[in-house]
């Protein structure tokens, strides 16, 4: 047997043994990488929007009583709006590791990281909206009898609800996109995925969990609008 | 409250301020990639903002551009791109300015379009032209939202540049990430550090953006003329 007969002959031993699919051809599209690795991907949606939402609802937490004071006491708003906005200017890598020696290498490092973000956002929109109230309208509330707390729970806080629901829709889209960052302290949702498909060189391990990211940021910033409809009869014609 | 020492002990360890991996050079390129992406970024996004600004045309393509950069996430491109087309500097170059674009485009639209119409009637009226209207009316009035888009741009460049350390890109992430990948596990002191040069880094441009700012207001610069005037001839 020549050595040009063997060449087929390894190429037939080589075909029967490796399947040529998508994952062999390492496509970016690879049906059946969903198909095969599908409770990986779920787990890593999973903890991705529990980041997410731990992080928006630790910054709602936040900013709610921050932007009251800021509003009834005009000496703490230069200082709370300065504080935040210093965090927000540094760098997610930065946060996340300058909260590591408190924190450790656990989810709460990037939760809380995320959430020093969206707490700038949110303060920043509650406090336009609670500054757009009409003075008018708060005299005619004081006027009918109204004291602080219904003032704020049946008038300004209705009123500043539109800026408030409107920051709280930017925060969540960022926070989506800033929570991959958080796999350096390995907790990054589907940035863990993203991270070990670029160390494997693994394209659909990449793209896909790009995608689902993206997708995940578009479906919470409609739900947010859904429920700021729903929250807002008034506002609808 | 190790660690704690351990970063003064970094800080003054000339090991890390010399070579290809010391402070002074990771920062020009980290400097380098962020002046070269908002360079480019403002060669985009300025023409393009101040055209769709001065014809109308751009106000919803402004928004919708904003609300895209903020929702795709920066390193999930960034490793998606480097796997696509390699990892080149050419490559990194792209990705950091497709993410300083909008913040650019955006603010020039806006400014624009936020610019008194009564002005720029009255500024026709005179008989001048689109491009002197644009030139010498609409630009200087947009510049302070002008600036203040390249000064995010700036701002948001800085945070990429760190975060593109994670796939090998240089600049000062590169300390933070070494010191997470040692085989002793995670260097704290190092981390740390890496963490506050970086963190340092982006809110002296963020300063730098907010000096500048203040020069590129035409009104608040008449207003300090003005006083000028008033201290001389007094």
């Amino acid at each position: 047997m020549g050595p040009s007969d063997t060449v087929p002959v390894v190429h037939v031993v080589h075909s029967a043994t490796v399947a040529d699919n998508c994952l062999v051809r390492n496509d970016w599209v690879c049906p059946l990488y969903w198909q095969t690795r599908s409770d990986q991907l779920l787990e890593a949606l999973r903890e991705h929007l529990v980041l997410t939402l731990s992080a928006l609802a630790l910054g709602v937490l936040l900013a709610l009583p921050l932007a009251l004071v800021a509003h009834r006491l005009r000496r703490t708003r230069g200082p709370a709006l300065g504080v935040t906005t210093v965090i927000y200017t540094i760098p997610s890598l930065a946060l996340f590791f300058l909260l590591v020696p408190m924190l450790g290498l656990t989810a709460a490092t990037v939760v809380t990281g995320l959430a020093l973000y969206s707490l700038t956002i949110l303060l920043r929109n509650v406090l336009a909206g609670l500054d757009a109230v009409d003075p008018e309208v708060r005299e005619a509330a004081a006027g009918m009898g109204y004291g602080r707390l219904r003032m704020l729970w049946s008038v300004e806080a209705p009123l500043a609800l539109p800026a408030a629901m409107a920051g709280l829709r930017v925060a969540a889209v960022s926070t989506v996109a800033l929570a991959t960052v958080g796999t350096v302290v390995g907790h990054g949702g589907l940035g863990d995925l993203i991270s070990r498909g670029q160390r494997a060189n693994f394209h659909a391990e990449v793209l896909t969990a790009s995608a689902l990211c993206v997708a995940l940021a578009v479906v919470l910033d409609l739900l947010l609008l859904a429920v700021q409809r729903a929250a807002t009869p008034w506002r609808r014609r | 409250m190790d660690w704690l020492a351990g970063v003064g002990e970094w800080f003054a360890d000339p090991a890390n301020w010399r070579g290809s991996g010391g402070v002074p050079v990771l920062l020009a390129q980290h400097l380098g990639f962020t002046a070269a992406a908002v360079g480019l970024a403002c060669l985009v996004g300025l023409p393009l903002g101040l055209w769709l600004g001065h014809t109308g045309r751009g106000d919803v393509l402004a928004v919708q551009v904003a609300n895209a950069g903020r929702a795709v996430p920066v390193y999930a491109l960034l490793v998606v791109l480097v796997l696509a087309l390699g990892r080149t500097p050419q490559v990194a170059l792209l990705a950091f300015t497709a993410f300083a674009v909008p913040p650019v485009l955006t603010n020039t639209v806006l400014g624009v379009r936020e610019v008194d119409r009564g002005v720029v009637e009255a500024a026709r009226g005179t008989g001048m032209s689109g491009w002197q209207v644009l030139l010498r009316v609409e630009l200087p009035l947009a510049a302070p939202l002008v600036v203040a888009g390249i000064r995010s741009a700036a701002v948001q460049v800085v945070a990429t540049v760190s975060i593109a350390a994670l796939v090998a890109f240089g600049g000062l992430g590169t300390i933070i990430v070494r010191a997470t990948g040692g085989t002793g596990g995670l260097d704290l002191p190092e981390v740390v550090a890496g963490s506050l040069l970086v963190a340092a880094l982006a809110l002296l441009v963020d300063a730098a953006g907010a000096l500048v700012a203040r020069r590129a207001d035409p009104l608040a610069r008449s207003r300090r003329r003005g006083r000028r005037s008033i201290v001389t001839t007094s």
